[in-house]
């Protein structure tokens, strides 16, 4: 499933991040959002997009075209 | 070291993503020492400052924030390219320093590293490591150096701890090196050698529950939003409002000054000095109060963590429009200034959606069009209660400001789609945790802000000034005609350039109503556009307070009114829309470092001006 999919408080392991049109997937990888790492959903903004994401104890928001490069396996929210 | 290269500074760049406490170390290092300047056909500007480490010059140059040295966009490619020394004019750098954040360490490492791939001598600052401490975490620099293969001491940038070893790091800085081995190129095994360093390294960190917790409430689907608009609404008012006693005291000095000058020196002389030159120079000062109370907010709001909050609430409404949440900050400032408004779009990290905000930016109704407004609605706007207190004249200003509003949002939407195509940067915006900054910090953030204006528009809009005086002044009328100083004034006018010209433009105007006497007022009104009002009451023989009256009784030769009700119509839209400010052309071109768009945003906004007043003459003269 895509990363924009997850709901709000569950976690994903990411499978694939995509390029992406323009190269944009290079800058999410860039930053950590690589294959193996646990994503968690941590909420949206009121008016439903972006939504902010914890990836390695950072926290980035992202708009849903972003995070549709994503490809997620849903997990259980990991204890901290 | 050759003494070949010991007669040119050593050259330290700093690399970072935004929010890495970079700057915070760059103003610890150099003070205010800084230049800024803009990279080459970019809107990305470039800050360096010399300083002597243990008598050796060095320059320390801080590059812009980023995430990652794979460019997306050309504005991102800046920083890669001057890493490499791409760059004409600008030599690649000796050796980086790579600030990171140490409470995210591992997303930090990521831009490790890439900038190890470089090759170059590195060292690693951390910055923030008394949050580590606070949030039950630990790090170890020396293994944290051993692990890299380059030096890496740990700091408190704003607060000055650890500043001592960053100057010991520097003075010792042809020891370092570019690691022996770097890290996997491959991403996932680079994530595996992100993920072990910072294991071996760094202790885990407790969650930070306060940002967690003032989170939950300002941006909670309710909460967040009223939170919001309060401190949007406060952050308005503070420039519309807390500015507008100190522009009036610093107009008066200004209006004191030159009655002073007027009355010392003689004629002619003694009107380019009251009028041209310190005129100017009070049009000048007249934006500083505006533009330090809004970067004095911007620099708190950005330094506490609220600014990228909020952009997180408006980026779905900026979005729809080809902007993004921080647009908003920049769109709302407008409505006091277009001037201080286009200068906070340097916070929007993506070049294509801060030139769409500074494009849409003037189209913002300011505070300069109010008095336009309110001299033409009072005077020709019947005021009639439409629904309870809701008066025509009340309702006409707000459909003024309406228009203005969602003609700028849907300019920025046309700009970014058509007149910016090219790739862009996604949307990633770091929620920083809170923090509370220091005054120090937010001080140096105003007196940037103000600094840079002067040194870079002020000088534009003090010539601006002189060349309208000259075109309003010149030539001098031959003889005084007229029985009255106004019917003088008026004659005086009537004979320079500026009457000249409003008398050779009025066949293009003719179709909007617009006589000389308008067009001459618009042409002052470049200076600013409050400037149309005391610039029509010269043309029109009248005195600013008899001003509405006049306009209401002038006739033309045939005996029709000047101002009826078509033109009074075509002149309101006119003033909506018309680029007539020549200090945010000036503020245009510094922060977009062309000419191109302040030309573009001119040219097209007077087609809009021109096509909407005459649309307006149009209607109101078919339904009158």
């Amino acid at each position: 499933m895509k990363l924009s999919e997850v709901p709000i408080g569950a976690g994903a392991v990411i499978r694939h991040v995509a390029l992406g049109d323009a190269g944009e997937g290079r800058r999410l990888r860039e930053v950590g959002f690589v294959p193996g790492t646990t994503v968690v959903v941590e909420r949206r903004a009121p008016m439903g997009d972006p939504t902010v994401y914890q990836v390695r104890a950072t926290r980035f928001a992202l708009r849903r075209a972003g995070a549709d490069l994503v490809d997620v396996d849903q997990v259980e929210r990991p204890q901290p | 070291m050759s003494t070949a290269l010991a007669t040119r500074p050593t050259q330290v760049a700093l690399v970072g993503s935004p929010n890495a406490g970079k700057t915070s170390l760059f103003n610890a290092l150099t003070g205010i020492r800084a230049k800024t300047a803009n990279y080459p056909g970019v809107t990305v500007s470039r800050r360096e400052a010399p300083i002597e480490v243990d008598g050796r010059p060095m320059v320390i140059a801080d590059l812009p924030g980023t995430y990652g040295l794979e460019p997306i966009s050309p504005d991102e490619a800046v920083v890669a390219d001057a890493l490499r020394g791409r760059i004409d004019g600008i030599d690649a750098p000796d050796a980086l320093i790579v600030v990171a954040d140490a409470t995210s360490l591992e997303r930090s490492l990521f831009l490790v590293a890439e900038v190890l791939d470089l090759g170059m001598p590195t060292c690693l600052v951390l910055t923030m490591i008394d949050e580590v401490a606070t949030r039950g975490g630990h790090v170890d620099t020396d293994h944290l150096a051993a692990a890299l293969g380059i030096p890496v001491v740990g700091i408190v940038g704003h607060r000055g701890i650890g500043l001592d070893q960053v100057h010991r790091l520097l003075a010792d800085i042809d020891a370092w090196s570019a690691p022996v081995i770097g890290p996997p190129a491959e991403p996932e095994a680079r994530a595996a050698w992100v993920d072990s360093v910072a294991r071996s390294a760094a202790g885990p960190l407790r969650p930070d529950e306060r940002t967690r917790r003032v989170d939950a409430v300002l941006l909670h689907k309710v909460w967040g939003v009223v939170v919001f608009v309060v401190v949007m609404l406060v952050f308005f008012q503070a420039i519309f409002t807390l500015a507008a006693p100190v522009v009036d005291l610093l107009g008066n000095w200004v209006t004191s000054a030159s009655e002073f000058a007027r009355s010392h020196l003689p004629g002619l002389l003694g009107g380019f000095v009251a009028d041209a030159v310190i005129g100017g120079v009070g049009a000048v000062i007249a934006f500083i109060p505006q533009i330090a109370i809004l970067f004095f907010i911007l620099g708190l709001l950005e330094r506490v963590g609220y600014l990228a909050r909020a952009a997180l609430l408006a980026d779905r409404l900026m979005g729809r429009f080809g902007l993004e949440g921080r647009s908003f900050v920049s769109m709302l400032s407008s409505f006091a200034c277009a001037v201080p408004g286009i200068m906070s779009t340097r916070g929007i990290p993506n070049e294509r959606q801060r030139i769409a905000t500074m494009m849409a930016a003037p189209l913002m109704t300011c505070s300069a069009r109010l008095p336009v407004f309110t001299l033409l609605i009072g005077a020709f706007v019947p005021n009639r209660s439409v629904l309870g207190p809701l008066h025509t004249q009340g309702l006409v200003l707000f459909g003024l400001y309406a228009l203005g509003a969602v003609s700028g949002l849907a300019y920025a939407a046309v700009v970014s789609r058509f007149a910016l195509a090219g790739p862009t940067a996604p949307f990633l915006m770091e929620l920083p945790p809170y923090r509370w900054p220091t005054a120090k910090a937010v001080a140096l953030h105003m007196w940037e802000g103000v600094w840079s204006f002067l040194r870079k528009a002020g000088t534009i809009i003090l010539a601006a000034t002189v060349v309208l005086w000259a075109m309003t002044t010149l030539p001098r009328a031959t003889h005084d005609v007229g029985a009255t100083p106004e019917q003088r004034a008026a004659h005086q006018i009537e004979q320079s350039a500026a009457g000249r010209l409003g008398k050779a433009v009025e066949p293009v105007f003719a179709p909007l109503g617009f006589d000389w006497r308008t067009n001459v007022a618009v042409i002052g009104s470049l200076a600013a556009r409050e400037v149309f009002v005391s610039t029509l009451a010269v043309t029109t023989a009248s005195d600013e307070r008899a001003l509405p009256e006049r306009l209401q009784t002038l006739r033309h030769a045939d005996g029709r009114p000047v101002y009826d009700a078509p033109t009074v119509a075509a002149l309101l839209v006119f003033f909506v829309y018309a680029l007539q400010c020549l200090s945010t052309v000036a503020v245009l071109h510094r922060e977009s470092n062309s000419w191109k768009w302040p030309a573009l945003a001119m040219g097209s906004m007077f087609a809009l001006a021109y096509g909407a007043a005459l649309v307006a003459h149009t209607i109101v003269g078919a339904i009158t």
